[in-house]
This record gives structure tokens, C-alpha cells and sequence, in this order.
């Protein structure tokens, strides 16, 4: 009963969190400031959710599951190397960054 | 900074350590016979791809690495919990701005590691490490690295800098020794 | 209880793949594009994952680990392909 709980409690966390990575990527202006929100907010979104389906199924199937950790880790390491993947091909299109952004002069052209 | 491990059979202890961990995961079990196997695997797989790779500086105090790792998992929740208000609070509001970060790490791997906790950490994302390798003459070292990073909203530039340096970068470089 | 969170959870991250949908239509620029496949993946892995939770089986873990790795690999290649024109040199 109490994993039950649980498992809901992380699930809505998680699920939210999703949600409003993606409602940054809507809502932002420029390129720039939409890459935050897939890059933090969904990633803990989806810890979230593994969390969630780790106690799941720990409950439901006998014995421990701990392997939905690989994904959580996975995830974890890869969301920041993509995400300097993408602002930099962003920096070499020479995108538009919103008006009154600041320090745009620290930029170096390559 | 250490490049060579101190056992010849056992070049990349960390690794070979991430190497067990994961195939036991993968398997979801601990019976003994994965436990051989996980073995074998750890220290067979480091032996055979280790020729093939530029070699990497080693942990050198491992008690500190897992300590930054909690301070950083920390940082993650609470960073996210404010990118999320952030997010949905009102887009006029928000002061983006491109920030220059001094960096005195010297190799490529602990400035990877910074730049990702950077990228997972409160309101930035590290964008570029400056200069960059192709402009520098053969064999050149530069003088002063920097760490471009955007930051979502940001309030007091030289706060940012001076949190990054103390709390991300001087750990690594006693981790790394470098 | 668990059927009705499974319910709300389902269409939280439905709506996500439609608003990711929406930025991968309008763009404007590549990079964007790209932003929103990516995040598209991520959200079909919870997706699945939830799938799974909700019929009870573990079976779709591994098809969940598979997306995970190709869709990394595929975001780092096209970028490197606008950041290069090349993606082996």
C-alpha cells in the first residue's frame, strides 16, 4: 500500500517535470534559452519515472529490480554532452540569441 | 595529475569497477556465476581497449569524488526545481546572458566533467571552451582556458563565476591533482 | 489508485510529444529541429516505460535502453553533421 503511494508520488513528479521541459521548449524566445529546459528539467522528469518503475516492479516481480538505474545514469551523462553538441552547432549557425542578452561580445567567432 | 595506474594488469581501475556494476545491472542478478563473468569481463575488456586510448588522468582521491558526486546530485534537484519556476514564470522577466568563465584545469577530461556538471546545474549551460584547439599553433599551450556558459536569468555575474570556481572546479582539481 | 496515475501520467506526457511535435513543425532554425527530436526520444523512453508499468511486465526495458543509445548517438551525429558537413573526418 505505501509503494503504491510511492510509486504514484514519483510517477506525478516525474511526469510533471516532463511536462514542463516541454513547455520550455514552447515558451522560450530564442534558441538559447529553450535548450534548459530539455536539458534539466526532462532529465529529472525521467529519473523521476525510473525511480518509480524500479520500486514498481520490485513489488510486483519477485525479487529486487535495479536495472532501470542504467537508464537514469545513461541519461544522466549523455544530457549535457548533447546538449553542448547543440549550442554549439546553434553558435556556428550564428543564431539570432533574444535582444538584451547580455555579454553577446564573448563570443568567439571560429 | 597521474596517467599510469599503479597494478599493469589493472589499467583503468574506475572503469573496470563501472565495467562490474553494469553487466551485474544489466543481468539484474548477483548469482555467482554472473559474478565470475562480471569479473573476467572487468578486467579482460580495460587490458584489450586500453592500448587504444589516449590515457586519462585517474581519480586520485576517490573519498572526495564521492563526495562532489553527492554535493552534485544535490544541486541537480534543487537547480531543477528553480529552472522549472523559471520556466514557468514570466518569459519577460528573464535576463539571459552569455558569461566567461576563467578556468585553470588543464586537461580535457576533468574540463569534460566540469562542463557537464555546469550543463546540469543551476540555470547555465556551458557552450564552449576557449580557445579552441584548431586555433593554436602545433604543440602550443595556452595561457588561460575560459568556459563560455549561457545562463537563463542571470543576477550577479561575478557571484556565478566565484560559486562555479569554489564549488565545481576547485574539488576537481584536488580530485585530479592537475 | 495506480490505474488513475497511470491515466494522468499517460496524458501528461502525451501532451508533451505534442508540444515537442509543434517546435519540430515550426522550427524556425535546425538546431531547434533537432532540440525537439531530441527531447521527443527522451519522452518516448518515459512513455514506454509507463507502457510497461501499466501491463505489468518488465519486457520493455531493453526496447527502452535501445532508444536511449540510438538516440544519443543519432542527436551527437547530426549535429556534428552541421557543425562539419562531415560526420567521419
Amino acid at each position: 500500500m505505501i509503494s503504491e503511494w510511492i510509486v504514484s508520488i514519483l510517477l506525478l513528479i516525474g511526469g510533471a517535470f516532463i511536462l514542463i521541459g516541454s513547455i520550455g521548449l514552447i515558451k522560450m524566445p530564442d534558441f538559447f534559452m529553450r535548450l534548459h529546459g530539455p536539458t534539466k528539467a526532462t532529465t529529472l522528469g525521467m529519473a523521476g519515472m525510473l525511480i518509480a518503475a524500479m520500486v514498481f516492479f520490485s513489488n510486483t516481480q519477485d525479487g529486487v529490480s535495479v536495472k532501470e538505474l542504467l537508464i537514469s545514469i545513461f541519461l544522466l551523462i549523455t544530457a549535457p554532452i548533447s546538449g553542448y553538441m547543440l549550442i554549439k552547432s546553434a553558435i556556428h549557425h550564428k543564431l539570432k540569441a533574444k535582444d538584451g542578452t547580455k555579454g553577446l561580445d564573448n563570443i568567439e567567432d571560429d | 595529475m597521474r596517467l599510469e595506474s599503479r597494478f599493469r594488469w589493472l589499467p583503468t581501475p574506475f572503469r573496470s569497477a563501472l565495467l562490474f556494476v553494469v553487466w551485474l545491472l544489466l543481468n539484474n542478478s548477483v548469482s555467482a556465476g554472473h559474478i565470475v563473468l562480471a569479473v573476467i569481463f572487468a578486467i579482460l575488456i580495460p587490458l584489450v581497449s586500453f592500448p587504444f586510448r589516449e590515457p586519462q588522468p585517474l581519480i586520485i582521491k576517490p573519498g572526495l569524488a564521492l563526495k562532489q558526486l553527492i554535493i552534485v546530485m544535490y544541486d541537480i534537484i534543487t537547480a531543477n526545481m528553480q529552472v522549472a519556476l523559471l520556466i514557468l514564470g514570466p518569459v519577460k522577466k528573464l535576463r539571459p546572458a552569455f558569461v566567461k568563465v576563467p578556468i585553470e584545469l588543464s586537461h580535457a577530461m576533468p574540463i569534460t566533467i566540469l562542463a557537464s556538471t555546469v550543463s546540469l546545474t543551476p540555470g547555465t549551460v556551458s557552450a564552449e571552451v576557449y580557445p579552441i584547439p584548431e586555433s593554436l599553433a602545433e604543440g602550443e599551450q595556452p595561457t588561460q582556458r575560459y568556459l563560455l556558459i549561457h545562463v537563463l536569468d542571470l543576477d550577479d555575474e561575478q557571484a556565478l563565476i566565484d560559486t562555479i570556481k569554489q564549488r565545481y572546479e576547485a574539488p576537481l582539481k584536488e580530485i585530479f591533482q592537475c | 489508485m495506480l490505474e488513475t496515475v497511470f491515466l494522468i501520467v499517460f496524458a501528461m506526457i502525451g501532451l508533451s510529444l505534442l508540444l515537442n511535435l509543434w517546435r519540430l513543425v515550426v522550427g524556425p532554425s535546425v538546431p531547434d529541429r533537432i532540440l525537439a527530436l531530441d527531447t521527443m526520444y527522451i519522452n518516448t523512453i518515459a512513455l514506454i516505460i509507463l507502457y510497461g508499468m501499466s501491463m505489468g511486465t518488465g519486457l520493455y526495458f531493453e526496447a527502452a535502453l535501445l532508444i536511449a543509445m540510438l538516440g544519443f548517438v543519432s542527436t551527437v551525429a547530426v549535429c556534428k553533421y552541421l557543425l562539419r558537413g562531415d560526420i567521419i573526418e
